[in-house]
């Protein structure tokens, strides 16, 4: 007994998702990061902490109001509505945009603290030697972040494929759509497949604890070189 | 007077607990040090010019050349100001090569504006062999060389040094220190050097700014300034003048070498190597190596001595001493005597006397 084409399907649905949630949270997630890093604004405190809110509230409560606010009443259901793009619950569409919410501060904090750990100096530094800031963002600030950006890929890359919560609050249990592995395991469970799940399960088991290992082997040949 | 040639900074800046409130026109040409204690405003007034920070009231105009006035609202970022800023730790960008750190600046002042080429950068710095590595493999000492030719490789208008030789050890600067006199000899690019190190500036600078309490105090040329004695420096340990001179001639025999003043044709004869006839170089004599005496010793193993006046006279901070200073044909001097010498000789301003000079240190 092995994984069916069901499984595979939502394994290959998983990393779909997964790789281009982290993607989109690599690019809304830096310049989110950057400003975070660097501003003295007042808006900073309530920023932070409506980018860290997914650490604490529970996925229902998220995809509760996501719900709400992709549906057919909910402000963005109007735009995409406006916009022809019909209303994001329960499509994979949906699916990435609460994951991207779900995932944000798991890409924004390691990225934040990179920005922060580089300091004024090499900044200023550049702006000496004739960069401009924006030539100074990507020729100083992110090479020299670059360690926190991995970091924070793996760690967006990785919560993503354990979300369940949210998924199944927006975006269902539609087969090859919306339905991830977690959201498979529980079908598995309900219905009494344990052999089934225990192939997916004992396989996210696997993949989480590789993926912490690798990720405390990386803080420890950072701590090395210092 | 004209603008070019001319530094010409004026800067306000109000923080709490700290302001800086400075006037400055310094010469377009040379190496200017900006001398004053800790916390007396010197590295705000260096990052006031580089547009690092910016003064609320504040005019620069560097030889010509409009970088800021707050009057009408201009302030050129820093990064379109064509300055090199060395910091107190070289700051190397770590994640580049050396080779790679020296052209960060370098290749974006495009080709025409490369009046100073890698190779002569390098040259001058001596870190030929340090190109291919990284910063972190780097000595202290290193790591500044690179961190002064890579500013040196923008082909700056001017140069701003902030204590590059703070962060080394004493052997480190000394390493670096003859680097930067040549910097000084080759390169006709002004510097502003912010320094706390009396024995950097007698040796680099040309001209000085001190700074107390975030105002300037005295500005003036290094040999002028050095011998006031209203100014903290004549109280220092090491007080003493720096006498612009050149090298008239060479004894082979005795190894002496004899220095001619600018302003007079007195000579001083000091043990040194061999040195071309002609070269400009500058000396530095101790306030507490010259004594005084009514009348020209006849019979002294000290070598110089020469005819001076006495101009004033001033405590010194412990009571035993005083300072006064002479005038040596136009050249002035600082003598360091007790308290006692000076009741036994009678002094008075406008007194001419012999002064015994009893060591001159060759400085460049």
């Amino acid at each position: 007994m092995s994984l069916t084409s069901a499984d595979f399907a939502a394994i290959w649905l998983t990393l779909q998702l997964a790789s281009l949630t982290t993607v989109l949270l690599l690019v809304i997630g830096t310049p989110i990061a950057w400003w975070l890093a660097r501003t003295r604004s007042r808006l900073k405190g309530p920023v932070a902490a409506v980018v860290a809110l997914p650490l604490v509230l529970p996925p229902t409560v998220i995809g509760f109001y996501l719900l709400i606010t992709l549906g057919p009443h909910g402000f963005i259901g109007q735009l995409t509505q406006s916009l022809g793009l019909g209303i994001l619950p329960f499509s994979f569409a949906g699916l990435v945009v609460g994951s991207v919410f779900y995932s944000m501060p798991f890409v924004v904090q390691p990225i934040q603290n990179a920005f922060e750990a580089i300091g004024e100096r090499p900044l200023e530094v550049a702006a000496t030697l004739r960069a401009s800031p924006l030539d100074t963002f990507f020729s100083v600030a992110l090479p020299m972040a670059r360690p926190g950006f991995l970091t924070a890929a793996i760690l967006g890359f990785a919560h993503t494929i354990g979300e369940f919560g949210v998924v199944l609050m927006i975006g269902g249990n539609i087969p090859d759509k919306t339905r991830v592995v977690s959201v498979q395991i529980f079908d598995h469970v309900e219905a009494m497949e344990y052999a089934q799940a225990h192939w997916l399960a004992g396989g996210m088991l696997v993949f989480s604890f590789v993926i912490l290992l690798v990720l405390q082997a990386k803080g420890r040949t950072k701590a090395v070189v210092r | 007077m004209s603008d070019d040639g001319m530094i010409d900074a004026r800067f306000k800046v109000d923080y709490s607990g700290f302001g800086l409130d400075v006037d400055l026109q310094i010469p377009g040409r040379g190496v200017t040090a900006l001398f004053g204690e800790s916390g007396s405003g010197k590295t705000t007034c260096l990052r006031c010019v580089a547009g690092l920070e910016r003064a609320n009231h504040g005019y620069l105009r560097v030889n010509g050349e409009l970088w800021q006035d707050s009057a009408v609202g201009f302030f050129l970022p820093t990064h379109q100001r064509a300055l090199g800023y060395v910091f107190q730790e070289a700051s190397l960008f770590a994640h580049l090569t050396v080779r790679r750190n020296l052209e960060f600046g370098f290749k974006r002042i495009g080709g025409a504006a490369q009046r100073v080429k890698l190779a002569q950068a390098v040259e001058l710095l001596g870190i030929d062999h340090l190109l291919e590595r990284m910063p972190e493999h780097l000595s202290g000492g290193e790591r500044q060389r690179v961190g002064i030719a890579r500013a040196l490789l923008t082909s700056p208008k001017l140069l701003l040094m902030d204590e590059p030789l703070a962060a080394l050890d004493h052997k480190r600067k000394n390493e670096i220190l003859p680097y930067l006199e040549r910097l000084h000899d080759e390169l006709d690019i002004p510097v502003l050097y912010v320094s706390h190190a009396p024995a950097e500036v007698a040796r680099l600078a040309d001209h000085l700014v001190l700074l107390a309490e975030g105002r300037a105090v005295a500005s003036g040329p290094v040999s002028e300034l050095m011998a006031r004695l209203d100014l903290p420096l004549a109280q220092s340990d090491d007080a003493g003048v720096v006498v612009q001179a050149q090298v008239r001639a060479f004894n082979a025999d005795y190894q002496l070498l004899s220095l001619g003043f600018a302003a007079s044709e007195l000579r001083i004869q000091v043990a040194h190597a061999p040195l071309p006839v002609g070269k400009q170089m500058r000396f530095k004599v101790q306030a507490r190596d010259v004594s005084l005496a009514l009348e020209k010793p006849a019979h002294s193993s000290i070598l110089n001595v020469l005819p001076v006046t006495v101009v004033a006279e001033v405590a010194a901070q412990n009571s035993a001493h005083v300072l006064v200073q002479l005038d040596m044909q136009g050249t002035p001097l600082l003598a360091r005597i007790t308290r006692f010498s000076r009741d036994q000789l009678e002094l008075k301003v406008g007194q001419a006397l012999w002064a015994q000079v009893k060591s001159v240190a060759v400085l460049a």
